[in-house]
C-alpha cells in the first residue's frame, strides 16, 4: 500500500513537471500550428543560468533561480522574434525545420559556453533534501516544494488564460490571428507574451527538475521536452487544461509501470513513444479536442 | 528564349563519360590523396546515400520524416552482425551470449549489405504504415518517437546488440569503391523512380495531397513506397556506415537523433528534393566538418596560442542551417535536377543576358 503511494507522489511530481512544460509547447501550437523543439532547450538554458547566478554572481539560490526563469523568458522572446517572426506567413514545414535548427544551435552553443561535461546542481539549501515520515511514507521537503509551486503556477497560468483580458486574448488568437487583431489585440506582442510564459513556465520545470535529478548537461532539455510535447498531445494540442490532464497521464503512467515492473526500466522513455503512436493512430486530437481533422 | 532540348543519345554518352570520368578521378585519388582523405572521400558517398534516401521522402514525396537514424541503426546493426568474426563476437557478448543463429554466422560484405537494406526496409514499412496515417508535423514527431524507440530496445538487447557497450571489432570492408559504387546504384534507383509514373505521383502530392488524391492517386500506397524505397537505401548507407566506423553503439550522439539532424543538415544545403542537391549537401557537410576540426584545435597565430573549442564546429553547422532557412530556403538546387539540360539551360540564359 505504501509502496503506491509513495508512486503516486513521484507520479504527481513528475506529471507536474511535464504539465508545466507541456503548456508552453501547446500555447504555441494553438497560436502558431509550430512545434517549438526549442522549447527544451529553453528550458536548459534557464537551468544554466540559475546555476551560474548563484555560482558565478554568488547570487542566494531562491533570486539565483528567480533571475535565471527571467533570462529564460528573455531567450524565448528572442528566439521568436529572430528565428520565427519572419517565416510566420512561410511553409509550416519550413518553420518546423527552423524549430530544429534552433534546437541544435542552443545546444551547440551550451556545449561551447559552458562545456560538454554534465555539472552538478547542488545549489539549493540542504533543508530539501530533509525527509519526513508520514505512516510509512518517506517524503522529501523538496517534493513539497516542487508540488507547491507547481500548483501555484498551474491555477496562476488557468486564472490568467481565463480571468483576464490578456488570456483571453491569447485565446482569441488561437482560434483566428486576422480577427483578433481586427479587435484591437496586438497580435505580435500576445505571441511575444505567449513565448515569454512558456519559456519561463519550461525553465521553472527545468530548475525543480535539476534538483530532483540534480545533474545539469546541454542535452539535458531534450528528453523532457519530447515527453511534455507528448503530453500535449495527449491532451488535445492547443488545450491548455489538456496539456495539464497529459503531463499526469504521463508522468503517473511511466512511475506506476516502472514501479511495478522493475525490469521494465530500461524502457522507461519507451512508454510515452508507444503511447503517443498509439493516440496518433486512433485519436489523433486528444482528449480535449481543439482541432479536428482539416477539411478541404 | 528558345532552349535546345538535348536529345537522350546526347544526355547518355555525356552522362556515361561523366561516370567514367569520376571513376578515374576517384581512383587518382586513392593513390594520391593519403588514407585520411581517402577515408573522407569515401564518407561523402555514404552521407551521399543517406541524404539521397532522406530527400526522396522529406523532399520529393514532400512528407517531413526525422525517423532516418532509426533506419541507418537498423542498417547498420544488421549488417555488423552479420559479418562479425564469430571469435569477435564471442568476445564481445560478455553481458549476454548472443542468441541463435546470429552467433554462428559469419558472411561477405555483399549479402550483408543487401539484407541490411532489407531488414531497414521491413523496418521502414512497420513504421510508415500506422505512421502514414497522420500528417504533417504530427508524423514527424510520429517517426521521431519510432526512431527513439528502435534506439532504446538497441540499447537493451544484450543478448541481440550488446545494449549500450555497442559493437567493436566491425571488418573495416567499406572502401572507396564500395561506398561509390553504391551511391552510383543509389542515384539509379531513386533517380528512375523519381523521373517514372511513380515519381511524377509524388511530387504531384507534395505539390498538394488532396487534389492528387482527387486525380485518382492512392496517397497511401505511393507514400508508403517512398518510404520502404527510402528505408532501404538507408540501411545500404547504414550498413556502409558501420563498416567504415568499426564500432557502433547506440547513443542518440552516435546513431541517435544527432545523425538525423546531420542528414537534415546536409539536405537542406542541398534543396530539399534534389538527388544532385543531396550529393553537393553530403559533400559539402563531410568536407566541413573535416575542415572545421581547425577550430576545434589550440591555433598558433605568430607565436600567440588560441586554446581550440570543443563543439564550436556543431555551433557553426547549426548557425549556417539557420540562416539557410531564413534567408535561402530554395538551398543549393531547390528542386531541380543537376542535369546536362540544366547546365546548358543556364548557361544559354547567361549568354542570353549578355546579347
Amino acid at each position: 500500500m505504501s509502496h503506491l503511494a509513495q508512486n503516486l507522489i513521484n507520479g504527481t511530481l513528475l506529471g507536474g513537471l511535464y504539465a508545466l512544460i507541456a503548456i508552453g509547447y501547446t500555447m504555441v501550437y494553438g497560436i502558431l500550428r509550430l512545434i517549438n523543439f526549442a522549447h527544451g532547450d529553453i528550458l536548459m538554458w534557464g537551468v544554466y543560468f540559475a546555476l551560474y547566478m548563484v555560482i558565478a554572481l554568488s547570487m542566494p539560490w531562491w533570486l539565483g533561480f528567480i533571475v535565471g526563469i527571467v533570462l529564460a523568458g528573455l531567450l524565448g522572446f528572442s528566439v521568436e522574434k529572430v528565428a520565427y517572426r519572419p517565416l510566420r506567413n512561410a511553409p509550416r514545414i519550413s518553420a518546423l525545420i527552423t524549430a530544429i535548427g534552433i534546437s541544435f544551435f542552443l545546444e551547440s552553443l551550451a556545449v561551447v559556453v559552458f562545456g560538454g561535461i554534465p555539472k552538478s546542481f547542488n545549489i539549493y539549501p540542504k533543508f530539501f533534501n530533509k525527509i519526513v515520515i508520514f505512516n510509512h511514507l518517506r517524503i522529501q521537503m523538496l517534493t513539497f516544494f516542487i508540488l507547491g509551486v507547481t500548483f501555484v503556477l498551474l491555477f496562476g497560468v488557468l486564472w490568467l488564460l481565463y480571468r483576464t483580458k490578456t488570456g483571453t486574448a491569447m485565446r482569441a488568437i488561437a482560434t483566428d490571428i486576422p480577427t483578433t487583431s481586427l479587435m484591437g489585440a496586438n497580435v505580435d506582442n500576445i505571441i511575444s507574451l505567449t513565448f515569454i510564459i512558456g519559456s519561463m513556465l519550461a525553465a521553472t520545470s527545468g530548475i525543480m527538475w535539476a534538483m530532483r535529478y540534480p545533474q545539469v548537461q546541454p542535452y539535458m532539455g531534450f528528453v523532457p521536452g519530447l515527453k511534455a510535447f507528448i503530453a500535449a498531445v495527449i491532451g488535445g494540442i492547443g488545450s491548455v487544461p489538456g496539456a495539464v490532464v497529459g503531463g499526469f497521464i504521463l508522468g503517473m503512467t511511466e512511475i506506476l509501470v516502472v514501479g511495478f515492473f522493475p525490469n521494465l526500466a530500461g524502457y522507461r522513455d519507451v512508454f510515452a513513444y508507444v503511447i503517443l503512436i498509439v493516440l496518433l493512430m486512433f485519436r489523433p486530437t486528444g482528449i480535449f479536442t481543439v482541432y479536428s481533422e482539416q477539411k478541404v | 528564349m528558345g532552349t535546345k532540348r538535348i536529345s537522350f543519345k546526347t544526355n547518355f554518352i555525356l552522362t556515361t563519360v561523366f561516370v567514367i570520368g569520376v571513376g578515374f578521378l576517384l581512383l587518382a585519388a586513392s593513390h594520391s590523396v593519403g588514407d585520411y582523405w581517402v577515408r573522407i572521400i569515401t564518407l561523402m558517398a555514404i552521407y551521399s546515400i543517406m541524404a539521397i534516401s532522406y530527400t526522396l521522402v522529406n523532399g520529393v514525396t514532400g512528407i517531413f520524416s526525422l525517423g532516418h537514424a532509426g533506419f541507418i541503426a537498423v542498417g547498420a546493426y544488421t549488417a555488423a552482425l552479420l559479418t562479425l568474426p564469430i571469435q569477435q563476437k564471442t568476445m564481445s557478448f560478455f553481458i549476454a551470449p548472443l542468441i541463435w543463429p546470429l552467433n554462428s554466422i559469419q558472411m561477405g560484405f555483399f549479402p550483408a549489405t543487401i539484407i541490411a537494406g532489407l531488414v531497414a526496409a521491413f523496418a521502414a514499412f512497420l513504421v510508415g504504415y500506422p505512421s502514414l496515417r497522420v500528417t504533417g508535423d504530427y508524423f514527424a514527431i510520429a517517426t521521431l518517437a519510432f526512431a527513439e524507440i528502435i534506439r532504446i530496445v538497441i540499447q537493451n538487447s544484450y543478448s541481440i546488440t550488446n545494449g549500450s557497450l555497442g559493437l567493436k571489432g566491425i571488418p573495416p570492408y567499406t572502401n572507396i569503391w564500395w561506398a561509390w559504387g553504391w551511391l552510383l546504384v543509389t542515384i539509379i534507383v531513386i533517380g528512375s523512380l523519381k523521373f517514372s509514373s511513380y515519381g511524377r505521383a509524388l511530387r504531384a502530392m507534395s505539390e498538394d495531397t488532396v487534389a492528387a488524391g482527387a486525380m485518382g492517386i492512392n496517397v497511401f500506397k505511393h507514400q508508403l513506397m517512398s518510404f520502404v524505397v527510402s528505408g532501404f537505401f538507408a540501411g545500404i548507407g547504414g550498413a556502409l556506415y558501420a563498416h567504415w566506423l568499426t564500432t557502433i553503439d547506440p547513443r542518440p550522439t552516435s546513431l541517435g537523433i544527432m545523425l538525423t539532424f546531420f542528414v537534415l543538415i546536409m539536405i537542406v544545403i542541398g534543396g530539399l528534393g534534389s538527388i544532385s542537391g543531396a550529393v553537393l549537401g553530403a559533400i559539402f557537410f563531410a568536407f566541413a566538418a573535416q575542415w572545421l576540426r581547425i577550430v576545434e584545435s589550440p591555433m598558433n597565430f605568430f607565436g600567440i596560442t588560441i586554446p581550440g573549442i570543443p563543439g564550436m564546429s556543431m555551433l557553426i553547422f547549426a548557425t549556417v542551417f539557420i540562416l539557410i532557412m531564413l534567408f535561402w530556403r530554395r538551398g543549393i538546387m531547390g528542386k531541380d535536377e543537376l542535369s546536362w539540360q540544366y547546365i546548358y539551360d543556364h548557361f544559354a540564359k547567361k549568354a542570353g543576358d549578355q546579347d
